[in-house]
């Protein structure tokens, strides 16, 4: 079904025109984001012009950076075909745990802190990932569960508590609130992030791996791939990306209860999904992904200021996640054809 | 593909099985079950008796609070003081509440309460309406209703008791803004959720008190909701500082608003020119008034609504008062109190914090 | 294959799934075979439920002796009430291989307009039944872009969760109306004819039967069976794929929004924000009640059985003076993956000690 079908007989094969062709589809899909992006900028800063001023775009830079790390994380796993929806309860765990831990011994390096919200993330991760791939369990049944049963012990964990600002020792929350050369330091983590994954999805043969289980699961069976294997790390990845930004939630908002995180499941798959990462595996870049979550924060502050009811804010990324995944079946279709004829004509 | 006949009578008989085992405990469980179809008959005076002043406190009562949500710290902070209360008077109380804010998420737990008919329910209601028709259950149950904080349905309860009025709470965090900006400017309100009976009431009274001639220079500009959380009023202080370049205060009457504004506005170009005011957590909100971010904002001590709940549903319970405005009882160490009209208690006025008094306070 | 996304399936579940291929524990026999009988009957799902549901019983009663009251009853089966309205169609909706995340949003959004239509004057008789086609409509959207535009419906019922949600509160915004006549509210959270039994679970009775006898009765319900099964094999068997799955995705709206008057009239309050997060624990009583997410396979009685043991932890729960609420959460979440894994992990047992038994040389290994 998805676009990189006929080149799922060899999936780790370079070069060909297959693989350039859908190359290019990602270069356009990632480029449609980024000039829906400059046209929504260019809007908004005309009828606001505050909008575009340094200090404004330094609170759109750090409102999209948590997402863009779960984006990039999410977007491991949906390209394999699954999806995770229990980055939201990560988020909520890993940021409480790091709250308490720095309220509580203040004098904790704040790398071994990120490491152990990571560790704690990558725990969760791989829970996920034995029962997707030992236990057999489908991707949405999984982590709907532990969705629930990690908010529970977060719940349980915080017994009612809640992290303080004031708790928390100053240069943590200069990691969430500070700037690098005027640039703030949660986005600059986040781009390296992004950076990194993407890259490595996109250079090493994991990568290509994981796209092809998710295109084409038999074929990259029978190809010596190690579906279970790799899908367990991207789970574990996709958890321990997910720590990593409720380690970064407490140093942005220092203030943490049990429900940090809710509801972010949605969000960031919608993100996803609006990069460019097909729902359906296979294809998708962490590049898209992050700029879909860049895209969708925009969205959402851009109706603030604008001074449209906050009440279509909803119902406008509702409407704009379905417009993307049409859009994505529309280009999926016209591209399996066009495959289709070019493997024709050279088979003919 | 598919036979039909032995499987489809499979089915038939374990959802048989399933439907009389569920009727089964249905119908043999005890029946204490009085019709709950009658809307129930208002609670205040329903009861014909009267109260009896020197009645002695029942020992061992047993008293379920209801928090607005589980794991909010001002809640936990507030119900603590029902736990003193009922401590000091030889009874208990637990707290059981739903994880969630929403309008209906106390009702099923109101309705498993009324099933362990404790002697008196003290709840801060999500929403005035949607609980009514469990409370009056309880009430007709015999058990009391004591509304704290915020308040239920009036016929749904025999007390309501309010940390201040709530005149009050509106006309002084206006007077509070607007001494701050000079009388004079575009202020903004970041209140919690849509639905809350106590934000909406003080939202009325500040609009109201705004009508004084006195504050003809200063207008309202928003409401935005916060939702009691966290990053959305962050998000939200973000975008009425961006959305109204001529701003010059913002009240945030909700303790999670007003230090998500704090801590947005203490690292913004306009910290000090915007100014803040709201109802805070000295403990909180202390770093910022430190820092200049804010030079004032109010409270009262929620434990002590809390404990003065207690003491009402205790005396409630023990029938030394029934609710009627004009009747009078003594809660414990806050002193004497008496019920005014609507069936309100009112624990008292405002205080104000600020860099002379932040010091003393500790909560 | 169903076009969702799944999980990475070893060829061996996929045979399983596409072919129907019934192990020990799942409520499927359509092969009827020398297992017949008292052991077909054991090592069904429904059994096992039922089973849970008995040893639950003492447990509840001993976290506390009002668990089996018909209070309990009463006031545990309200709070499920429109959980259980939703779950009987999204039950039809999985065994299509499809899913509808959007249900809890549609009633928000059917609370809402009943919100405004009450404002704005009409009478309930009529606000209902607008409501109920208000969300046939939202059923129908879903249905459209699912098989007119071929988009998988994970994908889609996530955003008109989101895209419904947001109508709902651009419709009424942050007001909520409470002022809904007593003979309709009283009728919403009052009890059928002097009994324990609410009026809204007679309500959930009859639909239940409807479904039931839907699903399991008519050939429109084989054929939901056989799409969910194998699409493909039935579209070239003549069914029309693309007709059937729109009308069930109608019909979940039209229930979801059904859920959403009767929610909304129990409460006395309608509002934009009513229902969040409900369509989780839906899901979760489908999916317990032996509905396989793959398609071809569950029982409206499985998800009955489901609802009552999911009402009746949660009543337990909240009964408890000692168990902390937050405890809900795990145990549904532990219950949900374990209705799926259990039945996982007894077929690779079984499958493996049949491998040693008769030593085939083409059984694939997971």
């Amino acid at each position: 079904m998805s676009a990189v079908d006929a080149t799922a007989a060899d999936p780790t094969a370079t070069g060909g025109e297959a693989r350039r062709l859908t190359e290019w589809v990602f270069r356009v899909r990632e480029l449609g984001i980024v000039g829906a992006f400059v046209l929504l900028m260019v809007f908004t800063a005309v009828m606001e012009p505050r909008f575009v001023n340094a200090d404004s775009l330094r609170n759109l830079a750090l409102n999209a950076a948590i997402f863009a790390i779960l984006a990039a994380g999410q977007t491991l796993v949906i390209i394999t075909r699954n999806v995770d929806l229990s980055v939201g309860s990560v988020l909520g765990l890993a940021a409480f745990m790091a709250g308490d831990l720095l309220s509580a011994h203040p004098g904790l390096a704040i790398p071994a802190v990120i490491v152990l919200g990571m560790a704690l993330g990558a725990a969760c991760g791989a829970l996920n990932g034995v029962l997707v791939t030992f236990g057999q369990v489908p991707a949405l049944v999984v982590t709907l569960g532990t969705l629930y049963a990690f908010r529970g012990v977060a719940f349980l964990w915080t017994d009612g508590r809640q992290v303080n600002a004031e708790t928390l020792p100053d240069a943590f929350l200069n990691l969430g609130t500070g700037s690098i050369l005027g640039v703030p330091t949660l986005a600059v983590i986040a781009l390296v992030v992004v950076v990194v994954v993407g890259q490595a999805l996109r250079d090493f043969r994991v990568g290509r791996e994981l796209y092809a289980i998710g295109s084409n699961p038999e074929g990259a069976r029978l190809a010596g791939v190690r579906s279970g294997r790799r899908v367990f790390w991207a789970f574990v990845a996709s958890g321990a990306l997910a720590g990593l930004a409720g380690v970064l939630f407490t140093a942005r908002f220092g203030t943490v209860d049990a429900t940090a995180g809710s509801g972010y499941e949605l969000t960031v798959i919608s993100a996803t999904v609006v990069g460019g990462v097909a729902i359906f595996g296979g294809t998708g870049s962490v590049y898209g992904a992050a700029l879909g979550a860049l895209l969708l924060n925009t969205i959402t502050s851009s109706l603030i200021v604008l001074k449209v009811d906050a009440f279509w804010q909803q119902a406008a990324i509702g409407a704009l996640l379905l417009l993307a995944i049409a859009f994505d079946r529309l280009v999926g279709l016209r591209l399996d054809a066009a495959l289709r004829r070019r493997s024709a004509l050279r088979a003919g | 593909m598919i036979p039909f006949g032995s499987r489809a009578r499979r089915h038939l008989l374990t959802t048989t099985i399933a439907a009389v085992a569920a009727l089964a405990v249905a119908a043999c469980g005890s029946t204490k079950n009085d019709s709950s179809s009658s809307s129930g008959s208002s609670q205040s005076s329903s009861t014909g008796a009267s109260a009896n002043a020197e009645a002695p406190i029942k020992k061992g009562l047993k008293v379920v609070s209801i928090p607005k949500q589980l794991g909010n710290p001002y809640e936990e902070f507030e119900h603590s003081g029902v736990q003193e209360a009922m401590k000091e008077l030889g009874g208990s109380d637990r707290i059981q509440g739903s994880t969630d804010a929403g309008a209906s998420s106390q009702v099923p737990i109101i309705n498993s309460i009324v099933q362990q008919k404790p002697a008196a329910i003290v709840i801060a209601g999500n929403d005035p309406n949607a609980v009514a028709p469990a409370l009056k259950q309880a009430a007709q149950r015999g058990i009391k209703v004591v509304a704290m904080d915020s308040d239920v349905a009036p016929d749904a309860r025999s007390v309501f008791v309010n940390q201040v009025t709530t005149k009050l709470v509106g006309q002084n965090q206006v007077e509070s803004i607007a001494k701050q900006i000079g009388n004079k400017g575009q202020i903004a309100i970041l209140s919690a959720t849509a639905n809350a009976t106590n934000q909406n009431a003080w939202i009325k009274v500040m609009k109201d008190t705004l009508k004084d001639p006195k504050y003809k220079d200063i207008k309202l500009v928003k409401v935005a909701y916060g939702d009691d959380d966290d990053q959305k009023s962050f998000q939200q202080m973000q975008g009425l500082i961006q959305a109204y370049p001529n701003l010059k205060g913002v009240i945030s009457p909700t303790t999670v608003g007003v230090a998500a504004a704090a801590r947005y506005l203490s690292k913004s170009p306009e910290k000090g020119k915007v100014k803040l005011t709201g109802l805070g957590f000295p403990n909180q909100m202390r770093k910022f008034v430190d820092d200049g971010t804010v030079d004032e904002f109010q409270l009262w001590v929620p434990k002590d609504v809390g404990y003065l709940a207690g003491q009402a549903a205790a005396a409630l319970a023990s029938g030394r008062i029934t609710g009627k405005p004009g009747e009078t009882f003594t809660a414990g160490r806050l002193g004497k109190y008496t019920i005014g009209p609507n069936s309100e208690i009112v624990l008292g006025p405002l205080t104000t914090f600020n860099k002379e008094n932040i010091g003393k306070f500790d909560f | 294959m169903p076009a969702e996304a799944e999980s990475v399936t070893t060829p061996a579940a996929d045979d399983a799934a596409a072919a129907g291929r019934s192990a020990d524990t799942t409520p499927d026999a359509d092969a009827p075979r020398s297992r017949e009988g008292l052991r077909a009957i054991a090592g069904r799902w429904e059994t096992l439920l039922v089973a849970l549901f008995i040893v639950l019983l003492p447990i509840g009663q001993a976290i506390s002796p009002e668990f089996l009251t018909s209070d309990s009853f009463t006031t545990g089966s309200l709070d499920f009430s429109e959980i259980a309205l939703m779950a009987l169609p999204l039950t039809l909706v999985v065994v299509a291989a499809e899913i509808d995340l959007s249900v809890a949003s549609v009633l928000g959004l059917s609370s809402a307009l009943m919100a405004t239509l009450w404002n704005g004057g009409l009478p309930l008789e009529l606000i209902m039944p607008l409501c109920i086609v208000a969300g046939g409509l939202c059923g129908a959207f879903n249905g459209l872009l699912v098989t007119r535009l071929g988009l998988p419906s994970l994908a889609v019922t996530i955003g008109t969760l989101a895209l419904f949600r947001g109508l709902a509160f651009v419709v009424i915004g942050d007001d909520s109306v409470t002022d809904f006549p007593a003979v309709w509210t009283d009728r919403a959270f009052g009890n059928f004819a002097g009994t324990a039994v609410p009026n809204v679970i007679v309500l959930f009775a009859v639909l239940a039967v409807l479904f039931a006898v839907l699903l399991h009765f008519t050939p429109f319900g084989r054929s939901v069976f056989a799409i969910g099964a194998n699409e493909e094999a039935a579209f070239y068997s003549g069914l029309r794929v693309k007709r059937i799955k729109l009308t069930l995705f109608v019909l979940s709206g039209a229930v979801a929004a059904l859920a959403g008057v009767v929610i909304s009239l129990r409460n006395s309050t309608a509002a934009a924000n009513v229902g969040v997060g409900f369509e989780l624990t839906v899901v979760t009583a489908v999916l317990l009640g032996g509905v396989s997410i793959f398609g071809g396979r569950g029982t409206i009685g499985g998800v009955i059985l489901a609802l009552l043991l999911l009402g009746g932890i949660q009543k337990a729960l909240l009964l408890s003076e000692s168990i902390s609420s937050y405890w809900i959460q795990i145990v549904t979440g532990t219950l949900l993956v374990s209705s799926v894994l259990g039945p996982n992990l007894v077929r690779r047992v079984s499958d493996a000690r049949r491998r040693h038994s008769t030593q085939p040389t083409q059984e694939v290994s997971p």
